[in-house]
């Protein structure tokens, strides 16, 4: 392994955690550079602890470098510390694993998680000397790729990317590869391999051939490729056999503590559930489970490759894994031979998940974590929550008698249709479960003679891709106001003391409502913010919101545009030409039950035919006999 | 059984912090299917202590890692229990955290950074730091009887006599090699030494001008007229319990 590192010791003796920039993990992968064909640099565009803590990475990571030809290397944001040194010192943006500068790669294929880090992705592209504007690259420069849940509105960034990658990538990146080969052989250039894979390669879209036109009220007229054979619709890709596709089992082990310090064992993609306000629940569809005696086996090479002394499962919800019970006993079994840790994610209170956590936590310390997400049931049918008030105080009562005391509650506010009475069913709803507390456990029992409730709420931010696609967002001020009232209606509750209340900035959640459904007018926006110094959005200490309303004005645009106004449902949306499977007809369906208070069935009491059948795998091609072992379960819900 | 595991710390890994190459070698222990001893409880943990944390930036040839375990891997092919562990441990780990050595330590050894006495560095100037010519010779400087300099610490600064913690300090051409105090009580870093030097020369030393090496860390045991001997940590204990009855 190379001992050269692209910062000097003085440099990295002078920034915080030089860990994050020298590379040489364990698990990380060394090849020759003069032996492999083609490399790619993948980028998680924020700070290495963040990007190390992304499961998507560590699978392109490893299904590249099981290429022979092709190696994969890894970059991210620079702090604000070392972003300063590198444009004194006109230091390129390197790499880890070789440290060589970015600008020397193939590729840089980029994951774009969420809105705040759109800055953040210029930064990269700027410190490798790479030009910002995918039109003004040369021959010279890498072929940027866009790929991750933002890009199925790839649109207020349609300008910095060369390319976007639509849905999974284990699909279709050899095919890709391969077709950049034969270009590079053929010497057809940039622009030829970009043509020739948007044509040929399904799910990619590359933005420089279509055209956007716009009414004179700024909404979408047309929108349309620019070229013969370039695709009018780019479908996502998608994983159909899951148990078939690899698995990192040989993950990078940081050095450094990172957010997400433990091996992670995806154990299904996709979600049953239809709650309306989710975006993943959408564009990840049909619900796909990996096999249980795979899983097994991977959890097992996991532990004994990285020596983590942690073990979690990723889905979007736990719970409905078909085989959960048998899973979490296995890895129960095997990490108490090993003093390893099962780090639960949150799932579904109910007598087995209790027995469960009361197992692998300390139940004092730990706290219960339940997301009805709004406060009245009636609001919970709008937004498709199944959760009821019954099954969260019945959950409750069933954990403080197992000697929990902390419970958490998720909500957001600003959702479809609420009303100041669907605010105070929040502060209602912390008060009964406080009351419930009393109730369940005796005097003499109580631990500080207490119960502790935090209940957060978030600010809703409608996505692409959900029925609430066309609905309006709340104002920053009417976003304020009902987190005062949200207070206010706690403060007046009976056991008030016991509950703690939580919320969310407001002028950020605002912009990410104007980056998720804007159009490509956005791009001068967001390269304008960046000119005046804006990077690191999602961390609020660097998130200058005068920044972005200024910006905004400069171009002739306004936040209200594209956050506040319901948009009609004939209206062309910036993200129509992206076929997620999913299809429109059924998003506007369920816009209209939530407009009238009605609930759908999860995908495993009934198919709605929501369109994710088309790419036949899933629970979509199992039988329905088979898919209700435990349907009374599945209607708790959350 | 306590064991003593020595280790070499080089190259881009130096930048490593203590606690991080810490829970690299927890990792590495569990990689390499040691019989490591864990306390009990929801989070147990690893049994094991280091002799003396090295400054992020700096190598070593000479740390030293205590840990418990249950029990050694079979000796076999030749190499002992000791060689096997040292073996495994490096067939699982990364460039530049290389362990040297494991020896199983007395019952009645002590904790590994409470016995630490005296640590030996090898200095350089990095290139391009280099302070030029020194006219105050090492000999004229050592011979002073007392050198002092100022300490900063947390509650301010406070004066300390460097010399009596000096044991050995020469140059050879190319760099210095210093022998130090390291007990926690005068513990005396390589840099304070060379920047006392230069003081003396009227000089000062730029940032991050000197590249050090811990050689090893030294202990004290008692001598035979119960003067202080000092001993490397990695001879204490042994490799091999079988050879070592047999003596």
């Amino acid at each position: 392994m190379s001992d050269k590192l692209a910062l000097s010791d003085e440099i990295l003796l002078n920034i915080e955690k030089p860990e994050r920039y020298i590379g040489h993990e364990y698990n990380a992968v060394m090849k020759d550079r003069d032996k492999v064909g083609i490399r790619f640099c993948m980028c998680f565009p924020d700070i290495y602890e963040i990007g190390m803590s992304h499961l998507g990475l560590q699978i392109l990571y490893d299904m590249f470098n099981a290429m022979p030809d092709v190696w994969c290397e890894r970059v991210f944001s620079p702090w604000v510390d070392l972003d300063a040194v590198l444009r004194r010192e006109k230091i390129p943006l390197f790499a880890l694993e070789s440290q060589d500068p970015v600008k020397m790669f193939d590729f840089l294929g980029i994951t774009i998680q969420y809105e705040m880090c759109y800055t953040n992705i210029l930064q990269v592209l700027d410190l490798s000397g790479i030009p910002l504007k995918a039109r003004e690259r040369g021959e010279d420069c890498p072929i940027v790729i866009g790929g991750g849940p933002c890009t199925y509105n790839p649109e207020p960034l349609a300008d910095f990317f060369d390319l976007f990658y639509i849905g999974e990538g284990e699909t279709q990146y050899k095919k890709l590869l391969d077709l950049y080969r034969e270009c590079r052989e053929q010497g057809i250039g940039r622009k030829g391999f970009l043509r020739r894979a948007a044509a040929e390669v399904p799910g990619m879209y590359v933005p420089g051939f279509y055209r956007a036109e716009y009414h004179p009220d700024g909404t979408l007229k047309s929108f349309s490729p620019t070229e013969e054979g370039i695709p009018a619709t780019v479908r996502k890709e998608i994983v159909t056999d899951l148990s078939q596709a690899r698995y990192p089992t040989k993950p990078i082990v940081p050095f450094i503590r990172v957010t997400q310090d433990r091996v992670v064992l995806e154990i299904q993609r996709g979600c049953i559930r239809g709650c309306r306000f989710c975006q993943a629940g959408q564009l990840y569809r049909p619900v796909r489970e990996r096999d249980v005696e795979t899983l097994k086996q991977y959890a097992l090479e996991l532990l004994q490759n990285t020596g983590q002394e942690e073990i979690t499962l990723s889905s979007l919800s736990s719970s409905d894994y078909s085989r959960l019970p048998e899973l979490i006993s296995f890895l129960m079994e095997e990490c108490s031979r090993r003093h390893t840790n099962i780090s639960l994610p949150s799932l579904r209170i109910d007598a087995f998940s209790l027995d469960v956590m009361s197992k692998v936590q300390d139940v004092k310390k730990s706290s219960l974590t339940f997301a009805p997400e709004a406060g009245s049931q009636r609001l919970r049918n709008v937004i498709n929550k199944g959760l009821t008030e019954e099954v969260i105080l019945n959950g409750a009562a069933q954990a403080f008698q197992g000697g929990w005391i902390r419970v958490k509650l998720y909500f957001m506010l600003g959702l479809p249709t609420e009303t100041e009475e669907d605010i105070r069913g929040i502060a209602e709803l912390s008060n009964k479960i406080a009351a419930v507390f009393f109730e369940t456990v005796p005097k003499e029992k109580r631990v500080n003679g207490r119960v502790q409730i935090v209940a957060s709420t978030s600010f809703f931010v409608p996505k692409p891709f959900t029925p609430f696609q066309w609905a309006a967002q709340c104002t920053k001020e009417e976003f304020l106001h009902k987190a005062y009232l949200t207070r206010t209606a706690i403060s007046e509750q009976l056991n008030q003391k016991s509950i703690k209340y939580n919320w969310h900035e407001a002028d950020a959640s605002v912009l990410e409502g104007v980056l998720a459904r804007g159009d490509r007018r956005l791009g001068q926006v967001i390269l304008r913010v960046y000119e005046k110094g804006g990077i690191f959005d999602a961390w609020s200490e660097y998130y200058d919101n005068s920044r972005w309303m200024d910006a905004l004005e400069e171009c002739g645009l306004t936040a209200d545009f594209y956050t506040h106004r319901e948009r009609p449902v004939e209206e062309l949306l910036p993200w129509d030409f992206i076929d997620c499977g999913v299809s429109k007809g059924f998003l506007k369906r369920e816009w209209e039950k939530a407009k009238r208070e009605q609930t759908s069935e999860n995908c495993r009491q009934k198919c709605n035919t929501c369109g994710a059948a088309v790419f036949g795998c899933g629970i979509c091609v199992i039988p329905r006999t088979e898919k209700t072992p435990d349907d009374q379960a599945a209607d708790t819900g959350r | 059984m306590k064991l003593r595991i020595k280790f070499k710390k080089y190259g881009p890994v130096r930048f490593i912090g203590h606690l991080d190459v810490m829970r690299y070698f927890q990792k590495a222990l569990r990689r390499a299917d040691i019989d490591v001893a864990y306390s009990t409880g929801f989070s147990p943990h690893q049994i094991m202590s280091f002799a003396a944390p090295l400054g992020v930036g700096l190598e070593s040839n000479g740390e030293y890692m205590d840990i418990q375990v249950n029990s050694l891997p079979d000796p076999g092919e030749g190499l002992t229990s000791c060689q096997i562990l040292v073996q495994r441990l490096n067939a699982v780990g990364v460039q530049g955290l290389e362990a040297v050595s494991a020896r199983i330590l007395p019952e009645n050894a002590g904790n590994a950074m409470a016995s630490v006495a005296a640590a030996s560095y090898t200095v350089r100037f990095r290139e391009g730091k280099e302070p030029g010519p020194l006219e105050i010779a090492l000999e004229t400087f050592l011979s002073q009887k007392e050198i002092w300099i100022t300490k900063e610490t947390k509650k301010g600064s406070r004066q300390v006599d460097l010399r009596p913690g000096i044991y050995e300090l020469s140059w050879d051409g190319d760099a210095f090699h210093m022998l130090v105090d390291a007990s926690s009580a005068g513990n005396i870093r390589p840099g304070q030494v060379i920047q006392a030097l230069l003081d003396a020369n009227g000089k000062k030393a730029e940032e991050n001008a000197l590249f050090i090496t811990r050689e090893d860390l030294f202990t004290e045991t008692a001598g035979p007229e119960g003067a202080g001997e000092r001993i490397s940590l990695g001879r204490i204990g042994c490799e091999d319990p079988q050879r070592e009855e047999g003596r």
